[in-house]
């Protein structure tokens, strides 16, 4: 019977364990080219290139490959989890924003009660009463919404262009409001409060796959008691790989002006401008 | 008309048929929310008891919604045959139930029954059905709709390219709609949202997508989804359109909102069909899905299921080509998961077969809500067996523009190749002409996006 040397045999499954843990996937982020052979290589790879889509990934069969169904579901994972994101107190106070909040007192409520995200707490009405600009021309409210990363990623680009847009414009601006936990009708308890001409929100869309960092932007002029959704006017896919954030502050700028020239948004605006060529 | 009854020496009481339909409904997070749910599971069978035994006349006597307050209501009403209805009025929703899932009731009877059917003997019938019941249900109606090309065949599935780009590039979409070509999807309609509402743009759109058609011949449809007025105008500008889209909704305060009413889609139609490029006759698109009247705050005390069975009343009034449902698109305040997404889908499959339409389905869920890829494809499998005329195709389930998950051209060419379906069949010719396709199977060069380089 052969003699085992116990601590060889210790030692040679220590040395075999340290080298799986460092041996680590990295896996890709980019889309794989999918198609074996395909008829125009070139034109493949620019069609790629053009579009966040998931095209060119191949298949097995009528199913995706391997790689690009594990991509799918990593990027799928990634946005369900961004959705519960907190924004940071740090960022609100480099980029000078009061925090107002909503009623909704946790993601949950928000999430499932649209109502508590849609008028302010008492508390911050209150403050707005006291601390809002009154009776400017816009007013300019930002929302976490569904996506704190896209208000990371956007507004500090977005917010100087918007605001030297307006000022080049002479359009007066009250002072920027951060709400949290805010949707989009909570604009129009907050223009009655300012008694500004439109108000503008600056929100995280939910996040997609292709990107969390989305942002809208939603403009309403004189909001009321009768006001229906088709009044507002929407600018949406604010991002990296949409609307790039300065170029949005420009002609969100643009789209103010127009808005205070016919006294309308959303749908009432298009036919105003349609008739008036 | 009875509306209390005992179970379990339990006493329920309910208020209206409005309030019966609403509790009865299988639990969704919608209805909790506008406070209309069942507050027990108990309560809920207690609701479908007292449904099950309402006649359908009780139902016609109550519309959930005044007819002289709401358009929705009108056109329901109005759009009824009285003759039909005069013949079923005495029956019990139970019984109705028993009718259409009946071996000896088929398409024909169906149809016949669904011009004496208002929307809420619908909704309530499908609240007493299980999801084979839905299924079964649905398998054995199959409607028909010609634009360009037929669709509704039997033994055929159709899909919409819906090659979206987040700002619109011309040559990102052309990309998208090339691969979703090759995987064989887009005979129902090539259909871009559009990121950019302007005019101008939609008109570049549509001329993007026709001349492509008109250069590779294919026989299909093209359609750009703003909204109806920006549509109007395109089209009014000379842009070729062969099917136009709106969305719509089941109380006319939520068509409000969307700046739609009967008036203007009389008006959008009459435009396409003197201007369109299709030969029609059904020449709208139509979309929908549970809980747009909810986060509209238009729901009017009334149930999403219900009001979702209201908006096929209201569409078929314009006899469209395609209704689509998109139950799922909106988020967990509506639809909290997967198990609700999935009965939304196969309810609103029966729901809208059962109206003489023809159907579509786009298994949908938002990264928001508690869903994910399995449930979808659950929610695909169960209403391609139902026998919906077609769904989506979106590269990779991702769309890159509307964040959200929806059949991908391998899902579309999955369903097919489960059931042994066929693309539409002018279409099919083209794929075969093609290359892509042989005996209803995909080819090797199948798949590449570069077969049209």
């Amino acid at each position: 019977m052969r003699q085992i040397n116990m601590d060889d045999l210790v030692q040679r499954v220590m040395d075999e364990l340290s080298k799986k843990t460092q041996e680590v996937i990295h896996f890709p982020e980019q889309k794989v080219r999918g198609v074996d052979n395909p008829n125009n290589a070139e034109a493949l790879e620019r069609a790629m290139n053009r579009t966040p889509a998931r095209i060119g990934i191949g298949r097995t069969g009528t199913r995706m490959k391997t790689t690009s169904y594990l991509q799918f579901r990593i990027d799928q994972a990634a946005a369900h989890d961004a959705v519960m994101k907190a924004i940071s107190p740090e960022w609100l106070a480099r980029l000078q924003l009061p925090e107002l909040h909503s009623r909704a007192t946790s993601m949950q409520e928000y999430l499932m009660n649209l109502d508590s995200g849609r008028m302010l707490s008492d508390e911050s009405a209150k403050w707005l009463e006291q601390h809002g600009d009154k009776g400017k021309d816009v007013q300019i409210v930002i929302s976490d919404g569904l996506s704190t990363s896209a208000c990371e990623a956007t507004i500090p680009d977005l917010l100087p262009a918007l605001q030297q847009g307006l000022a080049m414009r002479n359009i007066s601006v009250g002072k920027p409001i951060f709400i949290n936990k805010g949707r989009v009708w909570i604009q129009d308890q907050v223009a009655k409060i300012v008694g500004c001409k439109v108000v503008i929100s600056l929100i995280g869309e939910r996040p997609g796959l292709a990107t969390a960092e989305s942002l809208s932007a939603y403009m309403i002029y004189k909001p009321d008691a009768n006001t229906v959704e088709s009044d507002r006017t929407v600018i949406s896919n604010i991002h990296r790989g949409g609307t790039l954030p300065i170029e949005a502050g420009a002609y969100l700028a643009e789209l103010l002006e127009e808005i205070l020239k016919y006294q309308a948004s959303g749908v009432k605006y298009m036919q105003l401008r349609a008739k008036n060529g | 008309m009875k509306l209390a009854c005992v179970i379990r020496k339990e006493h329920y009481q309910f208020t209206s048929v409005r309030d019966v339909l609403a509790k009865a409904s299988e639990e969704k997070s919608g209805d909790h929310m506008s406070k209309l749910a069942a507050n027990s599971a108990l309560e809920r069978m207690a609701a479908k008891v007292v449904l099950s035994e309402l006649q359908l006349k009780d139902i016609y006597e109550n519309p959930v919604i005044p007819y002289e307050k709401d358009e929705v209501t009108r056109i329901i009403y109005d759009d009824l045959n009285l003759s039909i209805y005069e013949e079923i009025k005495n029956w019990t929703v139970g019984e109705l139930r028993e009718y259409v899932l009946s071996f000896s009731t088929g398409m024909p009877e169906l149809t016949r029954i669904s011009r004496g059917l208002t929307s809420e003997m619908i909704a309530a019938t499908a609240k007493l059905m299980s999801s084979i019941d839905l299924v079964m249900a649905s398998q054995k109606m199959k409607h028909q709709a010609y634009c360009n090309t037929l669709i509704g065949e039997p033994g055929r599935l159709a899909f919409r390219c819906q090659p979206n780009h987040p700002i619109d590039d011309p040559e990102g979409i052309l990309a998208s709609m090339k691969e979703g070509l090759s995987y064989g999807s887009g005979d129902a309609v090539i259909g871009i949202n559009p990121n950019n509402d302007s005019v101008e743009s939609v008109i570049k759109l549509l001329k993007m997508s026709h001349d492509f058609m008109q250069k590779w011949e294919i026989p299909t449809q093209n359609c750009v989804l703003a909204h109806i007025t920006t549509q109007m105008q395109a089209l009014r500008g000379g842009a070729p359109i062969s099917l136009m889209f709106q969305s719509l909704a089941g109380s006319q305060r939520a068509n409000d909102a969307f700046g739609v009413s009967k008036d203007l889609l009389d008006e959008a139609m009459e435009l396409m069909l003197r201007k369109g490029t299709a030969s029609g006759p059904n020449v709208m698109y139509f979309e929908t899905g549970q809980g747009s009247e909810v986060s509209l705050d238009s729901h009017e005390g009334v149930d999403m299921q219900t009001l979702e069975a209201r908006t096929y009343g209201f569409c078929r009034h314009w006899k469209p080509f395609m209704v689509n449902n998109v139950s799922g698109f909106i988020g967990p305040e509506t639809l909290y998961d997967g198990r609700q997404m999935i009965r939304a889908d196969l309810e609103d499959l029966f729901m809208g077969k059962l109206h003489g339409l023809p159907m579509g389905i786009a298994p949908t869920y938002t990264n928001h809500m508690y869903a994910d890829q399995n449930d979808q494809e659950i929610a695909g499998m169960l209403t391609t067996l139902g026998g919906a005329n077609f769904y989506m195709g979106v590269p990779g389930g991702d769309d890159v523009m509307l964040s959200y998950q929806d059949t991908s051209y391998h899902d579309d060419a999955s369903y097919r190749e489960l059931l042994g379906l066929r693309p539409l069949r002018e279409f099919e010719k083209w794929m075969e002409k093609m290359g892509l396709m042989e005996n209803g199977r995909l080819t090797e060069r199948a798949g590449d996006l570069s077969v049209f380089d």
